[in-house]
């Protein structure tokens, strides 16, 4: 039986169960174990009786729950943490429960004492998987923060995101822990069919949304965006009246809420912009307890507070240095390192290695205006892979020039070295004077092939 | 035979949802663009727009004029009139295309100028535009009546008569009478070159080659072009290149079940990218399990498409089925 930490948190109210109940069973009606629904009847009951404060920490389930090891969107875009999140939605006043960030220990006790009672220590990291880490922590008092400060911010952090090595936590977000009575969900995603943002609520905030679109869709209530004149008072009221508040205050938050994360969307070009679990307090107060949000890749140029929320430290080192010479680069497992121009041909080149026998090392694609520097650099990136045991150039040139390639291949082979066979397809633009150029240079390693499948046979005979 | 009659009362032609609710077009013609469609170029001082207009002119393509503000008044380096607006050059010269090689952040835009001109297609072959201002320009566009091709696309081509885009143009092989020839359909330029290449050494003709690009949000669709082709009577086969990411081919599969009885050949890159990673173009990331290859793979079969196994093959898979 594994408790999830929420219910490891509130242990001492679990009754001991007969062993032949099967506590970590799910009932399928709404994908809580049955752990999870006795501990909440028995939580409400004592509540409601008076013996206990209702008193839910702060969005600690998702974690738990791997939620952040779904993308939740359609595209692979920049990422902020947590605390940069909240900044945005409170800028356009999404109000979120008191916090601050920290990057020491002596500044999270200092915090503590401002914010008091019970507070939620969070590692700011991307990775996912923290709660089971050990670095989402729930605290009662001042010690208790500067332990879990102490813990998170001298030990590296594993999980199964992060690989066996971890990653280092640099800061850590100290937020009030808030009486929740209703949780729900909100958010704003770009609809590539429809070709324009969806927003979405619903009542069931907290828990994945994927499980709720999977098991209940008709509790996910959807409004498009007009492209040009965005949200419209009645689609906004439409979506309040979703979320079925009694008390008129409390839907005006809500609208207000909702209003402000489709301002935050379009203003900073949003890919998804969550709040999860969106939740009403206790006291009736309308409160932001977890955001995540992605950007348009495409759009980082337009805004200086993207730009300076970027953190290289949370990027694959190699793939960054692609990026900065206009190449897209994934690196993956196999010993065949590809460079390609277009990312469809890339694409198709990696499943042509595999349909041969052999294992693509990398996705690189040079792009259309590759530049005879940044192709040096697309081979220096491959070569610095100790895994590749052999390169394929597969160059169907358009916009990209044969010609720019092959210089690129000679002055790589002088400058580098090719210490594994390289196999080269070039056709399209400037192909002649390229395939001349390559014959002049006459480089020892280089192979060259008449096709597509030539060059993938040949490619996967010279490393197997 | 009809070649001089173009794809005229462009407002006709809605694209949306997958449909294409213009007058059935039944003359012999290629589709979107032919020998007398007029181009301008919109960033024809850039070094992009420069050197694929020199390209698009040296194939035959009729150029006539360009566009970049601030610029207007003087002569462009392959001796056509540069204006300052769109909406001059289509004045001046009665451009009916325009083809885009204005950068990133002001591309959007320039389509919506495209449109707003008077031009009836335009083909935008900008790569990193937001996803947002191309929301805004499709719904623009839509509004309009305006057909948009693109963005980050190599653009069109009707081999032997015009070439508007970025694709080298020796590969294609022109239409003749009594040789088959392919209509192709392409989210990747270069993957379509390969394509191309396989059917101009089979000795397949095409009939037109349209790149509609890798972007998330984009103009014309497998579906919109699949009935074109279907409509088009010099077109006697489709080959339709697809990739990871989105629904479009499932869509078109939906399409192709019940619309398309020419002969599909299709195929699908990215069987083996990893799920989460955006690989190069933007639209091409598999997430919540949604836009796999091996999906699409099986709508497309069970369409009852030919779908190649190998980016070498398309081809060979095509001439099997001819």
């Amino acid at each position: 039986m594994r408790l999830t930490f929420r219910q490891q948190a509130l242990r001492p109210l679990v009754p001991i169960f007969p062993p032949w109940i099967d506590l970590s069973r799910q009932i399928p009606h709404n994908g809580r174990t049955v752990a999870g629904c006795v501990l909440w009847m028995r939580v409400l009951r004592a509540a409601l009786s008076g013996r206990i404060g209702l008193t839910v920490r702060f969005g600690v389930r998702r974690y738990t729950d791997g939620f952040e090891t779904q993308p939740t969107n359609g595209r692979y875009t920049m990422k902020v943490h947590e605390y940069q999140a909240r900044t945005l939605l409170s800028e356009v006043g999404v109000p979120v429960p008191q916090s601050s960030v920290v990057d020491t220990v002596a500044q999270a006790t200092d915090a503590y004492a401002a914010i008091g009672g019970k507070v939620v220590v969070k590692a700011q990291v991307f990775a996912g998987g923290r709660g089971k880490a050990g670095f989402v922590k729930l605290c009662d008092n001042a010690d208790e923060v500067r332990e879990a400060a102490e813990f998170m911010l001298s030990n590296r952090m594993v999980s199964v995101q992060t690989g066996a090595e971890g990653i280092a936590v640099k800061k850590l977000l100290i937020a009030a822990a808030v009486d929740i009575e209703s949780e729900y969900y909100v958010a704003v995603v770009m609809d590539r069919t429809k070709r324009t943002p969806v927003v979405m609520v619903s009542r069931e905030g907290g828990v994945e949304i994927e499980v709720v679109a999977k098991e209940n869709p008709d509790a996910i209530v959807k409004r498009w965006l007009h492209p040009h004149m965005g949200l419209l008072g009645f689609q906004c009221a439409q979506l309040v009246a979703a979320l079925n508040f009694t008390d008129k205050a409390q839907a005006r938050a809500a609208g207000k809420v909702i209003r402000g994360l489709v301002d935050v969307f379009l203003k900073y070009d949003c890919a998804l912009a969550e709040i999860n679990p969106l939740v009403r307090t206790t006291d009736g107060e309308i409160l932001a307890i977890d955001a995540k949000m992605t950007f348009d890749d495409n759009a980082v140029f337009r805004h200086k507070t993207l730009q300076d929320m970027f953190d290289p430290a949370e990027e694959n080192a190699l793939e960054l240095r692609a990026k900065d010479h206009n190449l897209s680069y994934i690196p993956l497992d196999g010993n065949i390192g590809c460079l390609v121009n277009g990312a469809g041909l890339a694409m198709a080149t990696m499943d042509l290695i595999k349909l041969h026998g052999g294992d693509p090392a990398n996705f690189l694609d040079v792009g259309g205006s590759v530049t005879k520097e940044g192709a040096i650099e697309a081979f220096r990136i491959i070569l610095s892979d100790k895994k590749v045991k052999g390169i394929l150039v597969n160059i169907f040139g358009g916009i990209a020039k044969c010609d720019t390639i092959a210089e690129a291949l000679i002055a790589a082979a002088q400058d580098l070295g090719f210490t594994v066979p390289v196999v080269v397809r070039l056709e399209g633009t400037n192909v002649d004077r390229a395939r001349k150029l390559l014959a002049e240079a006459a480089i020892e390693q280089l192979i060259p092939a008449d096709d597509l499948t030539d060059a993938a046979k040949k490619v996967c005979a010279k490393v197997a | 035979m009809g070649l001089d009659i173009r794809l005229h009362q462009p407002h006709n032609l809605r694209v949306g949802e997958g449909t294409f609710q213009g007058d059935r077009l039944d003359v012999d013609m290629s589709i979107l663009v032919d020998r007398d469609s007029s181009i301008i170029c919109q960033g024809i001082t850039g070094k992009a727009g420069a050197f694929h207009t020199a390209q698009c002119l040296e194939y035959g393509t009729r150029m006539v004029g360009g566009v970049s503000p601030g610029k207007g008044g003087s002569q462009s380096e392959h001796g056509l009139p540069v204006f300052n607006t769109c909406h001059d050059a289509v004045a001046a010269t009665g451009a009916d295309v325009s083809m885009i090689f204005v950068p990133a952040p002001f591309a959007a835009d320039a389509a919506m100028e495209a449109g707003d001109a008077g031009c009836s297609l335009v083909v935008l072959v900008t790569e990193g535009i937001p996803t947002l201002d191309m929301a805004r320009a499709r719904k623009f566009l839509d509004d309009k009546g305006i057909l948009l091709l693109g963005p980050n696309c190599p653009g069109v081509i009707t081999p032997g008569q015009c070439k508007v885009g970025i694709m080298p143009g020796y590969i294609h092989k022109p239409a003749e009478k009594g040789t088959k020839s392919i209509g192709i359909i392409s989210r990747s330029g270069t993957l379509t070159y390969e394509a191309v290449w396989q059917c101009t050494t089979r000795g397949l003709a095409q009939s037109t080659c349209v790149g509609i690009g890798g972007d998330p949000i984009k103009g014309l669709n497998f579906t919109d072009l699949l009935q074109m082709f279907q409509d088009d009577e010099e077109t006697d086969a489709i080959i339709m290149i697809g990739e990871i990411g989105g629904t479009d081919e499932e869509a078109a599969a939906t399409y192709i079940e019940r619309h398309v009885t020419k002969p599909v050949v299709a195929f699908i890159a990215g069987m083996t990218a990893p799920p989460g990673k955006r690989m190069g173009h933007a639209g091409a990331i598999i997430s919540g399990g949604e836009g796999t290859a091996s999906s699409k793979v099986a709508a497309l079969k069970e369409a009852g498409v030919s779908v190649a196994e190998s980016p070498a093959t398309i081809g060979d898979t095509l001439t099997k089925l001819l």
